[in-house]
């Protein structure tokens, strides 16, 4: 006998369906998994033969065969455990074909049939070919996001059988969504003082530009980072949707909700590399470039962080996705980050006083080196951030809340959607020339910058992207002023410490 | 190895054997020893020869019988066939050799044709 059951694989983010195929026949008794499973998938054999006996149904002493098809693709994990036993019970005549018609199956089976959630429930639904799909109850708040199959949630493989057997109904678990995890109310109201770094920051978020911060410890470097995503606008549905599937693929739970807040992701600078872009020889795990899409993505210490791991972002950083290519398979995640990153001036930090510091100098120029010039070239923003003053950390007023900022910002992002941009950082060549007309005294001042050598033309379209973010926070509208072109500059600094490379 | 054991393996086989013949096949060798181990059955039908492992158990409680005939187990009776053979063990040269395995257990006995 023969049964075909529908299922799915996650490969990076997304789902793929697998049709789960069961031969029952005549043969020494045993049970043969082919279509390139790993070894988790492998050891499913024992995990659905121990569950299906739970379930209180004779395991057939015949010979079974389980392909995977498309027999060609890796298959990884255990989230086809259910399916399989799906199809043994079909195969073996304990269900017919029709019982489990239109159904497909995720899940991990445990030895006693119950049940277990798999990472990635959401891209597996959605990938999933079927009319319903029956899924752990424990991953049903999650699976119910996707606006796809129906979905049925179950506890246990004892409980399905007798569902589809027709003894009872579809059981009516309460799948309540876990309580939204609290916003920690981080607001830019507690900075006290720093009006330059609070600039950089608000246009920062109006614009989507990159931001270094380079200062001593104790500036408020990280304090400040933080309260970034607190300026960004909500997700949109797509964007919202592309952000919970990454979440949903990494095994992280979802709080019984798509992901509507931009995420903010602070790695340690030890981060391997396919920590920060995501791969690894198995599963090809989103790293914390794709957990910080549609976000913030934070580097502190940006120094210390391995060179080579650093300039396995400029791609991402460009392109927005990663693309991962393993001898087997290769994998797309999506990386739309907005980088910043914080910096020490030099590794004892004392370079922005002048005489300070101890460094030597080789430590000095080798602590520079790790920074690469095509990196440092993708931060539209680079400013300096200094010790705060002393009358503005004891008493002071309490800075801007970050609701005002934040309505600021989504009138600058509104602005640049009329463009045909998600924000002015990704507005190129004819769309740049057409919504960033240069008034002459900017023109002037633009020549006179050229002139030195210090500005690139590559520098020049950041420098006019970052302008135009300024004339929209004021709401100015017309070609760009020489001021709002000399703010730009300004903060595009050659910053302390971090070599002066062309901008 | 119990007595009561042997005699439960021996019944099991004499089963098999009985089994064999009702089919109309000829039975050549039973108990066929070497150094390396045992071929249980073996018997002939036109130019076939069939080599059969017979596996006998008094209840299901340890599983099926066939089950216990492991992919070690079916690489050594392979190997034994092989040097049967070259010993002129058959009496014509085999068209077709087929492996199979009797599972017996009490008042029932199931033949796996072609088993490996």
């Amino acid at each position: 006998m023969l049964a075909s059951i529908p299922s799915a694989i996650v490969l990076g983010v997304d789902g793929y369906p697998v049709t789960v195929e069961v031969h029952v026949g005549v043969g020494l008794p045993g049970l043969t998994i082919v279509g390139l499973p790993d070894a988790a998938c492998r050891e499913a054999r024992d995990r659905v033969r121990a569950a299906v006996m739970a379930a209180g149904v004779a395991w057939p002493s015949k010979k079974i065969t389980i392909n995977l098809a498309p027999s060609g693709t890796r298959k990884m994990g255990s989230g086809l455990d259910l399916a399989m036993a799906m199809g043994v019970l079909v195969a073996n005549g304990d269900l017919t074909g029709e019982q489990a018609h239109g159904l497909g199956f995720l899940g991990e089976l445990g030895l006693d049939g119950t049940v277990r959630a798999v990472p990635g429930i959401v891209p597996l639904v959605d990938a999933v070919e079927c009319e319903a799909v029956v899924v752990p109850v424990s991953a049903a708040a999650d699976a119910v996001l996707v606006e796809g199959p129906k979905v049925r949630p179950i506890k246990t493989l004892g409980e399905l059988f007798r569902v589809l057997k027709g003894d009872e109904p579809w059981p009516d678990h309460e799948f309540v969504p876990r309580l939204p995890r609290v916003e920690a109310g981080l607001d830019l109201a507690d900075v006290r003082g720093q009006p330059v770094v609070r600039r950089a920051l608000e246009v920062a978020a109006a614009g989507a530009h990159h931001l270094l911060m380079v200062g001593p410890p104790g500036a408020g470097k990280t304090m400040l980072a933080s309260r970034l995503p607190g300026l960004l606008p909500d997700l949109g549905r797509e964007e919202a949707m592309e952000a919970t599937r990454v979440h949903s693929a990494a095994g992280r739970s979802l709080h019984g909700g798509l992901v509507t807040r931009p995420p903010f992701r602070a790695p340690h600078h030890t981060a391997t590399m396919v920590a920060l872009v995501g791969g690894g020889t198995e599963a090809m795990r989103p790293g914390e470039v794709s957990l910080a899409h549609a976000g913030v993505l934070f580097l502190d210490e940006l120094a210390e962080f391995a060179p080579t791991v650093l300039d396995a972002l400029r791609q991402p950083l460009e392109e927005g996705v990663i693309r991962i290519s393993r001898a087997k398979f290769a994998a797309r995640l999506p990386a739309r980050v907005l980088l910043v990153a914080a910096m020490n001036p030099c590794p004892c930090g004392e370079a922005a006083r002048p005489g300070a510091c101890r460094c030597p100098e080789g430590l000095l120029s080798r602590y520079r080196r790790r920074l690469s010039g095509p990196l440092l070239d993708r931060f539209d923003l680079r400013i300096d951030v200094l010790l705060p003053e002393v009358d503005q950390l004891l008493g002071g007023e309490p800075g801007e809340p970050s609701a005002v900022v934040a309505a600021r910002v989504r009138v600058a992002r509104d602005r640049a959607v009329l463009r045909g941009v998600r924000a002015n950082a990704f507005l190129t060549g004819p769309a740049l020339e057409r919504w960033a007309p240069l008034a002459p005294d900017a023109r002037d001042l633009l020549a006179t910058v050229l002139r030195t050598g210090r500005l690139s033309a590559r520098g020049l379209a950041r420098i006019r992207r970052v302008a135009l973010t300024l004339a929209d926070l004021a709401g100015y509208e017309g070609p760009l002023t020489a001021g709002q072109v000399g703010t730009a500059l300004q903060l595009r600094a050659d910053v302390a410490g971090v070599q002066g490379v062309a901008a | 190895m119990t007595a009561a054991r042997q005699r439960l393996g021996a019944q099991g086989e004499d089963r098999a054997a009985a089994w064999y013949a009702h089919e109309g096949y000829e039975i050549l060798v039973r108990n066929w020893r070497c150094r390396d181990g045992e071929l249980d059955l073996i018997c002939t039908k036109g130019r076939r020869v069939v080599v059969c492992e017979v596996k006998t158990r008094s209840s299901l409680k340890y599983g099926h019988p066939a089950e216990a005939v492991t992919v070690v187990k079916q690489k050594r009776i392979r190997r034994l066939a092989a040097r049967w053979l070259a010993e002129g063990g058959a009496p014509f040269v085999p068209a077709e050799i087929r492996f199979d395995v009797a599972a017996v257990l009490p008042g029932e006995i199931s033949v796996i044709e072609g088993a490996f």
